[in-house]
């Protein structure tokens, strides 16, 4: 058998694969938040339509469809690893405990396995939405903007995706923790700084992402002539 | 009973090297046809194992514990002793060799203790090559306290858990070797039986602890490495199980047993609390180094121990033994203690209590210091007893620890019963009347890794061992003995618990063994100790079944024999008209209250030989020839 | 005080099992909880029944014998004490305590609340030990470990292998006693020739005897008696990371032992 074999095999190994794949994920995330504050210009949409017009250019093909397919492969590795550890957990105490009480692990890292569902299928959705315009809402291709603002002034389109980004929340706030001690950078003197790092990673993109519905709920982002 | 105990002659350094050269050695091919039988796997029978599956003899190893590394050193706290001398304050194999033999109050044989001395330095090797983990200085090299009995600093420790550290790298020896399919490891299986062939000791019958059933396991000799006595006593700082069974068993089947009386006191154990308490916890002589032991200087004096001036404190130890003071040994400051509380000073619930202070020593050193050299005892203080002894000076009171009797050996570790070793505590070679601290570790480890791996080869070249099978009319016989030695046990189906009888048992012994023994004690002891052994075969409960797990059946069968040692024991003190270290005969004191030895008519070990069910032990004599020591009253002032 | 037990009981590995409630009068806060325990089976004795089985020896926290799950927390409430070591003083007049074995498909009941912790054993078999014949060590201060080192190795050493660790962990994970004794190890000079041979065996032999994952929840460094820090998991995962592409491991991982 051959040592990567081996590697994904055992269970540090399917660890440090949701380790790398994980941090992509979250990668893409942060990115994606960054590229939309262009909402937020205050030019009436000009700046995210043509960041999204670029985007969709036959000049950043190559780099859009890139960026799917290591998210698709990150994605089914992340899901395939989850799937595979987590059966063996529930393996490994086949009989339960009358009375339950944790100290230390805490709800966001206990429910990892559900917030991590619940996330897969908002992608789902925020994908046939927003890329494919099967959302509910007038769609109009490379309107970012209208799209997003539309989108959201739906209150149950916004409030799902508002609980979608808390489960995000939870999922980075203990992710990226657990990042650090998976692949073994650990030391009594940096443990502060983990945590610290982990906590502002979640804060940024979670105040970020949430700041897009909240902003046209609250009609601080409204498109030109009301059309809304 | 032939009791030669084979020392070798020549100057006192030269006696081991010259066994050394001199044992008949197996070779590799027959090492491995001879299957050595292991009971116990604590410092001594883990080390004895391990190093024996490494030279390539058939080992099999026994354990009652559910793993290897649960047996009892492991609760060792202070540290383990050698003569590195790397302090560079004077010490040397000589040294160490005499404060050892003059801290046993001469009761020990110079051979044996030499050897203890020069294998000392071995042990630490060997420990540090393993990975434990001892402290260190912060240049990196390994750091030492000094101990009870002791001028020099020559203890070697890991914070307070030097046992634990010890045994989990005799732990991982064996485990390795384990691993490799050098020694075979049983869990769970208690021994209950010696098997005598031909004389000698050629198997042993166990109990599977899980399903009850007795098995027999034959070899060319058996080691037994299964602790000491302490708990006939009931209230003692060893663990729950620790039990003389093996050891009188083999007792039954010819092996002496000796010094029985001699057994150790240890000063610094928390006070008794109550009528539920079910063992005693020792808090580490190291303590000692940087606590202060006092008592109010007025009888009954009800303030509380920070409402108490300096001038109403009476430091008594450093007041009585001036140049040792607060390190003054165990024995003697155990009947310190024991004099202030007799004299209504005591402290605490009960006045069963003496003051350890550290106060001067946060004062002078830091709380920082303090806690690390102490926190994990201090913690456990404060767990057990609600007080933090940072605040409030901590309440100690001396409780049975260790005991120096045990089974009779020769220079090579083998009993009375040919073929069949011991040791560790469960021997009584080296520490005389008393042991120091830090000496049992070493003891242990010398016996396991280079004591028995050079000896036992001499005993096996020399013998006629014809192979015996476990199905042979003897290893029958023995099987039959202990099935219905339980079911005897449960047959008896009376109205107290086997707990009940123990403490009873224990409070005779502490009251009229203990600390302090005299001629009436004793004999009032052995005719409290027959009648409740009476009463035990009448009337105790022991529920359950014989196959099965079941706890009862292992304490029923342990406290039984405990009775029958126990009169030993006292028969044992009785005989011994002289005070020695632990045994302090109060017919026997200097006028200052000291043991008073008599050279003249006791230096021996007395050796008890089995007579039969129903009859009394014989007592038998080794004489002790000092031929470089010079005997000397003990002085601690 | 008075108490009402909740105790699993469990005749042997095949039985099925269940609780079984006890009251109990006259507690004092002063005992420890097993000297508790002791009373309940003295009663249980006289009146013919039979008591209840736990493991227990040192009573002073150190060999790990003792352990069982006490209103959900392995060895009970109280932080970096072993069962033994717990007193009722942290108990109230008419509480309610239910005590469970430690669960663990790798700890098969055997009666009670005793359990096989032998899976333990074996990993350490597997490679917990530096290979050193007795008699073949050199000087002890031949070799110099500084201070740090050796002060954080023996925080990892101070483990007593009682399985709280595998018991409160959601998954069932022996990552915390594993990595222990890697970390004891690892960080000694002593220990570096087998270093990254031996996390590859006990992680894997770990793994065999069906223990779960690490996902770095921390409950068994809050439920550890020796407060041991999972830092020391992360120190292994990173040597069991170096070992899977350095080690030479043959067919099957074997040359790994």
């Amino acid at each position: 058998m051959s040592a990567l074999a081996a590697y994904w095999r055992s269970t540090v190994g399917k660890k440090m694969v949701m380790a790398v794949t994980g941090l992509i994920l979250f990668a893409y995330v942060l990115v994606h938040m960054l590229g939309n504050l262009q909402l937020f210009a205050g030019d009436g949409g000009k700046a995210i339509n043509e960041y999204a017009a670029f985007l969709h250019s036959t000049r950043a093909a190559p780099l859009l469809w890139g960026a799917r397919i290591v998210l698709l492969a990150c994605i089914t590795l992340h899901v395939w690893a989850a799937i595979a550890l987590t059966i063996q957990a529930w393996g490994a105490r086949p009989v339960g405990y009358a009375k339950r009480k944790y100290r230390e692990a805490d709800y966001y890292a206990r429910t990892m396995i559900w917030s991590g569902p619940i996330i897969g299928a908002f992608v789902v959705y925020h994908v046939l939405h927003l890329t494919l315009g099967m959302g509910g809402a007038p769609f109009e291709e490379l309107n970012a903007y209208g799209n997003v603002i539309r989108g959201f002034s739906i209150p149950c389109v916004a409030i799902f995706y508002i609980i979608a980004v808390l489960m995000l929340m939870a999922h980075f706030r203990h992710g990226l923790w657990s990042w650090f001690q998976t692949i073994g950078w650990s030391h009594p003197a940096h443990d502060g700084a983990r945590r610290c790092v982990a906590n502002v990673l979640t804060a940024i993109v979670v105040i970020g992402d949430l700041s897009f519905p909240i902003a046209v709920l609250l009609k601080l982002v409204t498109i030109p002539g009301g059309a809304a | 009973m032939k009791l030669d105990p084979r020392i070798p002659s020549g100057p006192l350094e030269d006696k081991w090297t010259r066994r050394k050269n001199g044992v008949a050695l197996v070779s590799p091919a027959n090492k491995k046809k001879s299957t050595i039988i292991v009971v116990g796997t604590g410092l001594a029978g883990a080390s004895a194992a391990a190093s024996l599956g490494e030279l390539g003899y058939t080992v099999k190893a026994f354990t009652f514990h559910d793993s290897a590394r649960r047996a009892h050193s492991i609760a060792a706290q202070g540290g383990i002793n050698a003569a590195k001398n790397y302090q560079n304050d004077g010490d040397s194999t000589y040294r160490l060799f005499y404060e050892t033999l003059k801290g046993g109050d001469f009761r020990a044989r110079e051979g044996n203790v030499y050897r203890l001395a020069e294998v000392s330095n071995n042990i630490i090797d060997q420990c540090v090559a393993q990975g434990v983990p001892f402290a260190r200085d912060y240049d990196g090299h390994l750091a030492n306290r000094s101990f009870g009995g002791a001028q020099v600093s020559r203890t070697f420790y890991a914070r307070g858990q030097t046992g634990q550290q010890l045994l989990l790298g005799a732990y991982s020896a064996l485990s390795k070797n384990v691993g490799a399919g050098t020694v075979q490891l049983h869990h769970r299986k208690e021994m209950v039986d010696v098997v005598v062939v031909d004389g000698r000791a050629r198997g042993i019958i166990t109990r599977d602890l899980v399903t009850g059933e007795l098995e027999s396991h034959a070899g060319e000799a058996v080691l037994l490495c299964t602790g000491g006595y302490s708990n006939v006593f009931y209230l003692s700082t060893n663990a729950k199980n620790c039990n003389v069974s093996a050891n009188w068993r083999a007792y039954k089947r010819g092996a002496g047993f000796a010094n029985p009386c001699y057994t150790q006191i240890h000063p610094t154990c928390i006070p008794v609390a109550g009528d539920y308490q079910s063992k005693l916890t020792l808090m580490s002589e190291s303590l000692r180094n940087d606590g202060r032991v006092w008592v109010p200087l007025k009888a009954d004096d009800a303030r509380s121990p920070d409402q108490i001036p300096v001038s109403d404190r009476d430091y008594f130890l450093e007041r009585i033994y001036p140049s040792y003071g607060n390190l003054a040994p165990r024995d003697i400051s155990s009947r310190a203690a024991k004099r202030m509380c007799d004299e209504g000073r005591g402290v605490g619930p009960g006045g069963r209590g003496v003051f350890l202070d550290l106060a001067d020593s946060i004062k002078r050193l830091g709380h920082g210091v303090i806690e690390e050299r102490y926190g994990n005892l201090i913690e456990m203080y404060e767990r057990i007893t609600g007080e933090d002894p940072y605040r409030v000076p901590m309440r100690i009171y001396p409780a049975v620890h260790y005991t120096m009797g045990g089974l009779w050996v020769d220079y090579d570790l083998m009993s009375s019963l040919p073929g069949l070793f011991v040791l560790g505590e469960a021997n009584f070679s080296d520490h005389g009347a008393n042991r120091l601290g830090a000496s049992a570790l070493m003891q242990g480890l010398a016996d396991g890794y280079f004591v028995i791996p050079t000896t036992i080869g001499d005993y096996l070249a020399n013998s006629k061992l014809p192979k015996v099978a476990p199905d042979r009319a003897e290893f029958t016989e023995a099987r039959q003995s202990s099935a219905a030695f339980i079911q005897k046990l449960l047959a008896v189906k009376g109205h107290r618990t086997v707990d009940s009888f123990h403490k009873a048992l224990g409070l005779i012994l502490w009251e009229h063994c203990g600390m302090g023994r005299t001629k009436e004690s004793l004999t009032t002891a052995i005719t409290k100790v027959r009648a409740l052994r009476e009463e035990f075969w009448a009337d105790v409960r022991v529920p359950g079944e014989a196959a099965d797990l079941n706890q009862e059946i292992e304490k029923a069968a342990r406290v039984a024999d405990y009775f029958e040692m126990g009169e030993v024991m006292c028969r044992d003190a009785l005989l011994r008209e002289e005070s020695c270290g632990g045994h302090f005969r109060e017919e026997h004191q200097t006028e200052e209250g000291e043991a008073k030895r008599d050279d003249e008519n006791f230096c021996h070990a007395a050796v008890w030989e089995y007579a039969g069910s129903g009859k009394d032990a014989i007592r038998n004599v080794e004489p002790l020839a000092f031929e470089v020591v010079h005997l000397a009253q003990r002085s601690y002032k | 005080m008075k108490l009402t037990l909740h105790i699993w009981r469990q005749k042997a590995r095949a039985d099925k099992g269940g609780f079984v409630r006890y009251p109990l009068a006259d507690v004092t806060e002063h005992m420890s909880f097993l000297e508790m325990l002791d009373v309940l089976n003295e009663e249980l004795v006289v009146k013919g029944e039979e008591p209840v089985h736990f493991e227990h020896d040192c009573r002073e926290g150190i060999c790990g014998c003792c352990g069982a799950v006490v209103n959900g927390q392995a060895h009970g409430p109280q932080k970096g004490t072993t069962l033994c070591q717990l007193h009722m003083r942290h108990f109230h007049d008419n509480d309610e305590i239910w005590i469970e074995p430690f669960r663990s498909k790798a700890f098969p009941i055997l009666k009670d609340l005793i359990v096989d912790r032998g899976a333990f054993d074996r990993v350490i078999q597997a490679g917990g030990f530096i290979a050193v014949r007795t008699g073949s060590a050199p000087d002890a201060n031949g070799i110099t470990v500084s201070k740090e080192a050796s002060d954080l190795a023996m925080d990892a050493a101070e483990c007593i292998g009682c399985g709280a660790c595998v018991a409160s962990c959601p998954n069932g994970s022996a990552s915390l006693f594993v990595s222990a004794k890697l970390s004891q190890l690892g960080l000694l000079p002593q220990g570096q020739p087998e270093r990254l041979k031996r996390a590859l065996a006990m992680i894997r032999k770990a793994e065999e005897e069906g223990f779960g994952y690490c996902s770095n929840y921390g409950e068994c460094e809050a439920v550890c008696p020796k407060r041991i820090s999972i830092h020391h998991i992360a120190r292994a995962n990173c040597d069991y990371h170096k070992a899977s592409f350095t080690v030479w491991q043959g067919t099957g991982g074997k040359a790994a032992r």
